[in-house]
């Protein structure tokens, strides 16, 4: 007899999840070791770590769109939330002249506020997430640029502050592996955002309201309430990479951001979540990026000119969603 | 009150669990529920019966919070309640099963039960209680499931098991079932009935929504009638004859018209299937219709009935067979061919696969034919389709305010029409009917009953699925028995229920060793 109660590991869908997050996997091994082969200038530490180094931004990013796209939703207004959270950086820093820890909790707290703002929109006012998004994606684009006045805020009267993603902690105990903070950054967030999504009652309702949000609903949960709290969440990560992309620039750039949030779904994708909503992971999505950096770092290398690195990128995204096709048709 | 009122003569004096009198509900342009009434005793199975639109599910939806009545009173043990949402019912022990499975399917078993009180350590999730508590209540159900698998893995038997668990686990005194067996085998519906008589002995009210008769007389205490959102009568459930039941429901004896058997046997041959394969649910299928003939499918639920209609139609593919329509050879790889052959398919689904619920009725009668009315530029020609549209809403008595009414607002028994419009409007001469009468009232279906007599007796060949033995037995001039992927035989009009099932179940040792008790070696 073997014990009900017992809690197994295995179950059938679950070890295919597993499979497609082994086949992006081995797809991003694949494509170090054909760099690798055709290039020997990829596989070198100061290679790698700029790899990882161009990963944190997005990678970041892509962990906060992953939230949401498994509540069933999108956000669209991830790249111009981090350009917003980073012009709060610098008003606070640089025109306010106040502390660095200021900076970067008032950035954090603009994302959230953000965050609760499209929430609010999608929960209350039943807006589709995508128009939703969409709307606070040019309102932010066009606050980056009021607050600023219109022009690059720089942090030089903050000398800290381009150690946020530049410094590396790691490299003054270990000068051999100098890894910039800002990766440790993005696997801090990652590590957080995991714990959240597997083990906290916001990470249960979260793949809860992407699988069957009625079902939900009619639990008697208060699932306006928990949506709201999911893009505040994701808000908030977006004020890191907001930190993260204006201390690699030492700079506010109040025009960038837009196109972004394209890159972070996409990362979001290839690794495995389900735009539909319900499954995902962020060890998925952290491949994906790195997938997306991979390719965009080795193409070039092979100097494959910058258009035809794009073209290979759709092509990446269409492929890894017919692998996932292909997998539910087999199960 | 001139309607029949009856009580459940074991437990007379016991307080009722639910007492809900004088409600009144109205939706804008719709009077719902006007005075309904209905009680529940403890450890009764009440059913409660109507057609479509009789207002049981609205009734049931004041009582488990998910509307507000507009007035009247519910008393929970004999104490008035104001339900004013669903997570309150729950919490009243109040549990409701719904038709519909509210699960979510990427979570486990265990997840989708506590959903929403999550036991938590320290604020974070404590899985293993979670799943320890999943497992307790399994136990006591004496169901053998794992509280870690994933709900989408699972049949919808088990799925059902797993609402059923999640009402237990709210230690629900009142447990309301809307259309529980709508998707179950014989098996299932016993275990399922087994639970129910269970929940019965500790004294859980169960209320009971179901249109099959036969489950009626068989599961419950005591049967609710409503006709228009009031309030028809309660009368016993196993001395009321079935008649007596329906000419409630309906407020008119249904004349049970007899089953007529045309001669066809010298009419040409409209549809062929010879040596149907596909894998293991469709197994050496042969066949063949007759014009004017109507040729039922009995089998039990995952014969392979639904299979063989959409290999036929090519919605699925085919490893093997050929398929003749009127002495020819057709190659169909596709759905578009076999409507180019005359081929109609109405799916059991209608509202995923019949019917475009967005649109309008006249561009559903439309949709299968658009190239007929595509004038020159690619322009639509609205008024051929419209008169068309009329036409068969006048022909097949569809109600309807107009062509232009949205075909998501009509009543279940009209879409079907709307669906058949489609398929005669595209010259279809030889149509399928997946469960053509699933959901739908039994006003409705004997008005379908009729639409598919006229349409045989025009010369159309029509095959029925269904899974209700009466409704085959009542349609068909000769019934085809399928089990476990074979035709294990086709037996003439009229043959007995007896004979059709155990056509049904030969070979079928499966299910007769689940439903007496499993020998392990």
């Amino acid at each position: 007899m073997t014990d009900t109660a017992a809690p197994a590991a295995k179950s059938g869908p679950r070890i295919s999840g597993a499979f497609h997050r082994l086949l992006a996997f081995s797809g991003l091994i694949a494509l170090v070791v054909a760099f690798s082969l055709a290039s020997p200038n990829f596989l070198q530490t100061q290679n790698i770590l700029a790899i990882l180094q161009a990963t944190s931004v997005n990678g970041v990013l892509a962990i906060a769109a992953t939230l949401v796209i498994i509540t069933g939703g999108i956000d669209l207004s991830v790249g111009t939330l981090m350009t917003f959270c980073a012009v709060v950086a610098g008003v606070i820093l640089t025109y306010w002249g106040l502390p660095l820890p200021l900076g970067i909790i008032g950035a954090v707290l603009a994302g959230t506020a953000s965050g609760l703002v499209s929430g609010t929109i999608i929960a209350k006012l039943k807006v589709p997430p995508f128009i939703a998004t969409l709307g606070m994606m040019l309102i932010l684009k066009g606050l980056s640029l009021v607050i600023s006045g219109t022009k690059p805020i720089y942090f030089n009267d903050t000398p800290g502050f381009n150690q946020i993603a530049l410094g590396s902690a790691v490299g003054s105990v270990f000068p051999a592996v100098p890894l910039p903070n800002g990766v440790l950054v993005l696997f801090a967030v990652a590590v957080v955002a995991a714990f959240v999504l597997s083990k906290t009652a916001l990470g249960r309702y979260t793949f809860a309201l992407g699988s069957n949000e009625e079902a939900v609903r009619l639990s008697g949960v208060n699932i306006d309430r928990w949506k709201i709290a999911v893009y505040a969440v994701t808000g908030a990560i977006c004020g890191v990479a907001g930190l993260l992309i204006a201390s690699r620039l030492n700079s506010a750039q109040p025009a960038l951001g837009q196109g972004y949030e394209l890159d972070a779904i996409a990362a979001v994708v290839i690794g495995g979540t389900s735009l539909s909503g319900g499954r995902g992971t962020v060890v998925g999505t952290l491949i994906g990026a790195l997938i997306i950096s991979v390719l965009a770092n080795g193409l070039r290398i092979l100097s494959v000119p910058q258009e035809w690195q794009t073209v290979v990128t759709g092509t990446i995204i269409i492929l890894a969603v017919y692998a996932d096709i292909l997998r539910r048709r087999a199960l | 009150m001139a309607a029949p009122i009856a009580s459940a003569s074991a437990s007379g004096a016991a307080v009722p669990l639910v007492e809900m009198t004088d409600i009144d509900k109205s939706f804008p342009g719709v009077r719902a529920l006007a005075k309904a009434r209905f009680e529940l005793l403890p450890g009764e199975v009440h059913a409660l019966m109507g057609e479509n639109g009789a207002g049981k599910s609205t009734l049931m939806k004041i009582l488990s919070g998910v509307y507000t009545r507009d007035a009247g009173t519910v008393l929970l043990n004999g104490q008035p309640v104001e339900i004013t949402s669903p997570r309150q019912a729950q919490d009243l022990g109040v549990g409701i099963i719904h038709q519909e499975l509210a699960l979510m399917r990427d979570l486990t078993a265990a997840q989708n039960i506590f959903i929403g009180r999550e036991p938590r350590r320290f604020g974070i999730l404590d899985e293993r209680q979670l799943n320890r508590d999943a497992a307790a209540i399994f136990a006591s159900m004496n169901l053998k499931l794992e509280p870690t698998v994933r709900v989408e893995t699972l049949t919808i038997a088990k799925q059902q098991m797993v609402e059923i668990a999640k009402a237990l686990s709210y230690r629900s005194r009142v447990l309301i079932m809307d259309e529980p067996t709508a998707a179950l085998n014989d098996a299932e519906i016993a275990e399922l009935f087994a639970i129910i008589n269970r929940l019965k002995a500790e004294g859980v009210g169960i209320v009971y929504i179901s249109h099959k008769m036969d489950e009626i007389k068989r599961i419950s205490d005591r049967v609710t009638i409503m006709r228009d959102g009031e309030y028809v009568g309660t009368v016993p459930g196993a001395d009321t004859p079935i008649e007596t039941i329906i000419s409630m429901m309906v407020g008119r004896t249904l004349s049970s018209d007899t089953l007529v058997i045309p001669n066809t046997a010298d009419a040409p041959i409209a549809l062929e299937v010879k040596n149907l394969n596909r894998g293991r649910e469709i197994r050496d299928v042969s066949f063949s219709v007759r014009k004017g003939e109507i040729l039922g499918f009995a089998g039990l639920m995952g014969a392979g009935r639904t299979e063989v209609a959409r290999a036929i139609f090519g919605a699925d593919r085919r490893e093997g067979g050929d398929i003749w329509v009127h002495s020819k050879r057709v190659g169909i790889s596709s759905p578009k061919d076999a409507v180019e052959a005359g081929i109609g398919y109405l799916s059991e689904d209608r509202k995923h696969f019949g019917l475009a619920t967005g649109l309008d009725v006249r561009n559903n009668i439309a949709l299968a034919s658009l190239d007929r009315f595509t004038g020159p530029g690619g322009v639509l020609d609205e008024a051929g389709m419209q008169k068309e549209a009329v036409g068969y809403i006048r022909q097949l008595a569809i109600k309807t305010p107009s062509d232009t009414q949205e075909a998501r607002l009509l009543s279940g028994g009209n879409q079907q029409k709307v669906v058949i419009a489609k398929w005669l409007l595209r010259d279809c001469d030889i149509l399928i009917f997946d469960e053509p009468t699933r959901g739908i009232d039994v006003g409705a279906k004997s008005e379908i009953y009729k639409l598919l007599n006229a349409l045989a007796a025009e010369g159309k060949a029509i095959i029925v699925i269904s899974s209700e033995l009466p409704e085959v037995l009542r349609l068909s001039h000769r019934i085809a028995v399928m089990c476990e992927g074979r035709l294990t035989g086709i037996l003439p009009g009229g043959a007995s229920q007896e004979e059709i099932m155990r056509l049904a179940t030969l070979r079928q040792s499966s299910v007769v060793e689940s439903a007496t008790q499993r020998k392990t070696a």
